[in-house]
């Protein structure tokens, strides 16, 4: 056996699943298990209760609904990445995904769950943070919404409580003119990359940038909007060619020290490269879009 | 392969019952909630074709189908599996025990060598291949990316790319011939 040994609790709700969180003094959410069993396995985590979630209903569920996109938490991340309507209303969903480890992992890994497990590294956290996303958490006191902004606190740490349960994942649809992007680096396709960024480009009516949002992942305790990035877009209407030194400024928000992938200097080089292809790769995509839009409403 | 009178060394466990399909039979067993998948294989139902490196999830070597999608058993508790369907690389071979595409291609190929993470690259690519017969028409480049799941401590990559292609060659020959009839 490789895990020590816990209780294994199959809740049929939420409200169940919540009281066994209250009931046992130390509990752990085993969602798709692809970061969960590793750290059971090395008895790195040595848990009182395991709460599976699969048999609570509802919690599986993708919906398109007007602005947002809501996801279930207990969602399988390949089911989210081949979900048509999905790509369509929100195509930087799709692309992320592709980065998240390999399709076997995709297969059972959930979108919640990767999300409540916050590793710095991770994709999903990052591209929730970059949307400026949401997630739905049940507790003892009923359902709450936290902002992405407030979700993440330091390495594989949030502000859910030890009694919530993470449920839903909402992803704003893109923006009407926006260009997206998500690039990141790694020594093998489907490893934690170095540096990861997340990104949209927003154009205004006369085509020139508007604003963007960009977040990375891999480079601090936790995902990290690249708010000076973001600044120098919003000021005097980024010009295409600033965008080399504009994405210069994301290289302060690196602080992991040197370890044994790369040094600290060269992950500040990494992240500036990973900036500026994500901002193209958004403006072009973005140009695109606004372009085909133009030329519909010129035929209709 | 029924019911299982193994004994965990761990025996004072308490144990929960679970049935599921494994290879297309039915199998009910009373097990330990922290018993993996890889374990439960192996240890209760003496499927030791299915293999476990790195416990932890990296090297893809103990990967079996669970409800028709590639996972890895060793990421798995076995009472999450209730009710589900496993496929192992057991099942690959035909009832005659003819070799599967994919396995044949590995042995033409020289896709192992000492074989050890053979048994889940051949689930990996099976499962690859059943989703996407054009990986025949992708680069190597493509193709080491989507096998990427998988290592081989032999490094014995060029020949498992040249099996993947062409078991995706063979695939893809006889879904089109079998298409042929309704085209008419």
């Amino acid at each position: 056996m490789k895990p020590s040994r816990f209780e294994y609790v199959l809740p049929r709700s939420i409200e169940e699943a919540v009281a066994a969180r209250v009931e046992y003094a130390d509990t752990v959410v085993l969602s798709g298990g692809q970061s969960l069993v590793p750290t059971l396995n090395f008895r790195l985590s040595n848990p009182e209760a395991v709460i599976d979630l699969r048999l609570v209903p509802g919690l599986a569920d993708v919906r398109v609904d007007g602005d947002w996109i809501h996801v279930g938490g207990r969602t399988r991340q390949r089911d989210l990445e081949l979900d048509d309507a999905v790509h369509a209303a929100n195509p930087l969903i799709r692309e992320t995904l592709h980065h998240v480890a390999h399709p076997v992992i995709r297969n059972r890994g959930t979108v919640g769950g990767s999300i409540a497990h916050a590793d710095p590294s991770a994709e999903l956290p990052c591209l929730l943070l970059c949307l400026d996303g949401e997630v739905v958490a049940h507790g003892p006191g009923g359902a709450r919404t936290i902002d992405a902004q407030d979700l993440f606190e330091f390495i594989l740490s949030t502000t859910l409580e030890p009694d919530e349960i993470l449920t839903e994942v909402r992803f704003p649809v893109l923006p009407e003119r926006t260009g997206w992007c998500f690039t990141e680096f790694a020594r093998r396709h489907g490893d934690f990359a170095l540096a990861g960024v997340a990104a949209t480009l927003t154009l205004a009516e006369d085509g020139t940038i508007a604003w963007g949002q960009l977040a990375a992942c891999g480079v601090t305790t936790t995902p990290v909007r690249l708010v000076a990035v973001e600044d120098a877009l919003l000021d005097g209407a980024a010009d295409p060619s600033r965008i080399r030194e504009i994405a210069q400024l994301a290289a302060d928000v690196v602080t992991v020290p040197d370890d044994e992938s790369c040094s600290s200097a060269y992950r500040r080089d990494l992240l500036v490269g990973l900036v500026e292809r994500a901002l193209r790769t958004s403006l072009q995509r973005a140009t695109e879009r606004a372009t085909a839009r133009t030329s519909r409403e010129v035929t209709s | 392969m029924t019911s299982s009178t193994y004994r965990s060394p761990v025996n004072d466990d308490p144990t929960l019952d679970i049935s599921l399909v494994v290879n297309g039979r039915p199998v009910e067993a009373s097990v330990s909630p922290r018993l993996l998948l890889s374990d439960f294989l192996r240890h209760h139902l003496g499927l030791t074709g299915t293999h476990v490196g790195c416990e932890h999830g990296v090297c893809g070597a103990c990967t079996v189908h669970i409800d028709g999608r590639a996972a890895r058993s060793c990421l798995t508790l076995a009472v999450q599996l209730d009710g589900a369907t496993v496929r192992t690389v057991e099942d690959l071979e035909g009832p005659d025990g003819s070799l599967s595409p994919v396995q044949e291609a590995f042995r033409d190929c020289h896709g192992l060598q000492c074989g050890f993470c053979t048994p889940g690259f051949l689930m990996s690519v099976t499962a690859l291949l059943d989703e996407d017969p054009d990986v025949a028409d992708a680069s190597d480049t493509e193709i080491r990316e989507r096998i990427a799941g998988n290592l081989c401590r032999c490094t014995g990559y060029q020949g498992i790319v040249a099996a993947t292609r062409q078991a995706a060659e063979t695939i893809r020959d006889a879904k089109e011939q079998a298409d042929v009839p309704t085209r008419g």
